[in-house]
């Protein structure tokens, strides 16, 4: 890992501040976001973790994470963050960014029979496909 | 009592249950419930990235009508009710996407956010009102140890939801004791369950499935009552089953527990699956 004008300077930190929203800069390191998170066990880099390489200008360590494909939308840690840094609007921006612009998609169309079979109701089918494919 | 309703997909599929028991409770609370004529599915997941401004189109469509027939719009499922508040949160707060809307659905009416999304449990909370509906009461569930599960949705972000206090809710307790219940607390009630993972990450909604299941099992719970279909799924198809395959707890819509207190529940077929 190595830090350079250029990686601070990147387009694509300027992509993820546009399409979260959100400021990594505010992120004080607390740690509350991690200790909040349901699926941090998990994780391969830890919520605020993200937050740092993504300050740090190290985003190809934030996009080749399992994490974001991990992280659940399921808005607790915003809820907890004392700087009210909104980190699943940061998760979704990276996937957005991959799914858009490197085909990251991670599920298929043809898998879907199999999944229905088991009852999955039509809200997770939808879900899925928004959240991990294009 | 009369509201535009939005029902979304699911209810009028896989979670028939759902909606078909919150409509029979209704009519039986005197509460019209009013299908909305042209409703789109809703998205399922509220867009987090900023540029999705499509997204918004069907909420606000259905917001619009709702608002145009003088009436508040009801949703049941916890997803549908998430999408259309924070959609509608958008609307209010942000003038840009609020204009790129209004520009591409070309309504009668500039749309500025002046409907009023809200879940079938605030209906009977705020509208109703659990003492209300406590003298309704024909059948009360005595002595029924449930569990109230939360999940997200219908929490968080609290400031947009303002649904209940988003870390230590009561409407569900409040409404299960309204029934004649006793309410189990337990820690994990507002713990994600895994939500979409169970697509394709089969393994990590399961363990956070177990650990809510447990929890609920532990302070004493008999069942479980949500107000999702996927956390209906999640919670019932990946828990540990009984050597006889039953689940160990079992899981209800909230609203199935309310037809049985009025004393009109029905004969509800099994479902094939
Ligand atoms: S809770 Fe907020 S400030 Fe603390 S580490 Fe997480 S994002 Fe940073
Ligand atoms: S939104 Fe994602 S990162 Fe935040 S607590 Fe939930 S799963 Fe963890």
């Amino acid at each position: 890992m190595k830090v350079t004008i250029e990686s601070l300077r990147s387009d694509i930190l300027k992509d993820i501040a546009d399409i979260s929203g959100e400021n990594v800069a505010e992120c004080y390191q607390c740690g509350k976001c991690t200790a909040a998170c349901p699926v941090n066990q998990a994780m391969d880099i830890l919520p605020h973790q993200v937050l740092r390489l993504l300050q740090l200008g190290l985003v190809d360590e934030v996009m080749n994470s399992k994490t974001i494909w991990i992280c659940a939308s399921c808005f607790t840690c915003a809820g907890r963050c004392p700087r009210d840094v909104d980190l699943a609007n940061v998760m979704e921006a990276v996937r957005v960014l991959l799914l858009r612009e490197r085909g990251a998609s991670r599920i298929k169309a043809e898998d879907m029979p199999e999944i229905l079979r088991k009852g999955m109701p039509e809200q997770g089918i939808v879900s899925g496909f928004r959240k991990y494919a294009k | 009592m009369r509201y535009s309703y939005y029902p979304g997909c699911t209810l009028k599929t896989s979670a028939a249950v759902l909606e078909e028991s919150a409509l029979n409770a209704a009519k039986a609370l005197g509460i019209e419930l009013v299908e909305q004529e042209e409703w789109q599915c809703c998205g399922a997941v509220f867009p987090l990235a900023t540029d999705e401004i499509a997204s918004f189109l069907s909420s606000v469509r259905s917001l619009d009508a709702a608002r145009s027939a003088g009436e508040k719009l009801v949703t049941i499922c916890a997803a549908c009710h998430h999408v259309i508040k924070r959609a509608n949160h958008v609307i209010q707060s942000d003038g840009e996407v609020r204009d790129k809307v209004n520009n591409y659905l070309e309504l009668d009416n500039y749309y500025s956010g002046q409907g009023e999304a809200i879940h079938y449990l605030e209906m009977l909370r705020d509208d109703l009102g659990f003492d209300k509906l406590a003298e309704q009461v024909k059948e009360p569930l005595t002595g029924r140890k449930i569990a109230a599960y939360y999940g997200c949705l219908l929490l968080r972000p609290a400031k947009v939801m303002q649904f209940d206090d988003a870390e230590d809710p009561s409407i569900m307790e409040d409404y299960l004791s309204a029934l004649g219940a006793t309410p189990v607390e337990y820690p994990y009630r507002t713990e994600c369950c895994g939500v979409y993972l169970s697509v394709n990450n089969e393994e990590i909604a399961a363990g956070m499935v177990k650990k809510i299941i447990n929890s609920a099992r532990r302070s004493g719970a008999e069942a479980i009552v949500n107000a999702c279909p996927l956390c209906h799924y999640n919670l019932l198809e990946l828990q540990d089953k009984t050597p006889q395959g039953e689940p160990v707890l079992p899981v209800y819509y909230f609203t199935e527990l309310l037809e049985e207190a009025l004393g009109v529940k029905r004969e509800v077929e099994e479902k094939t699956r």
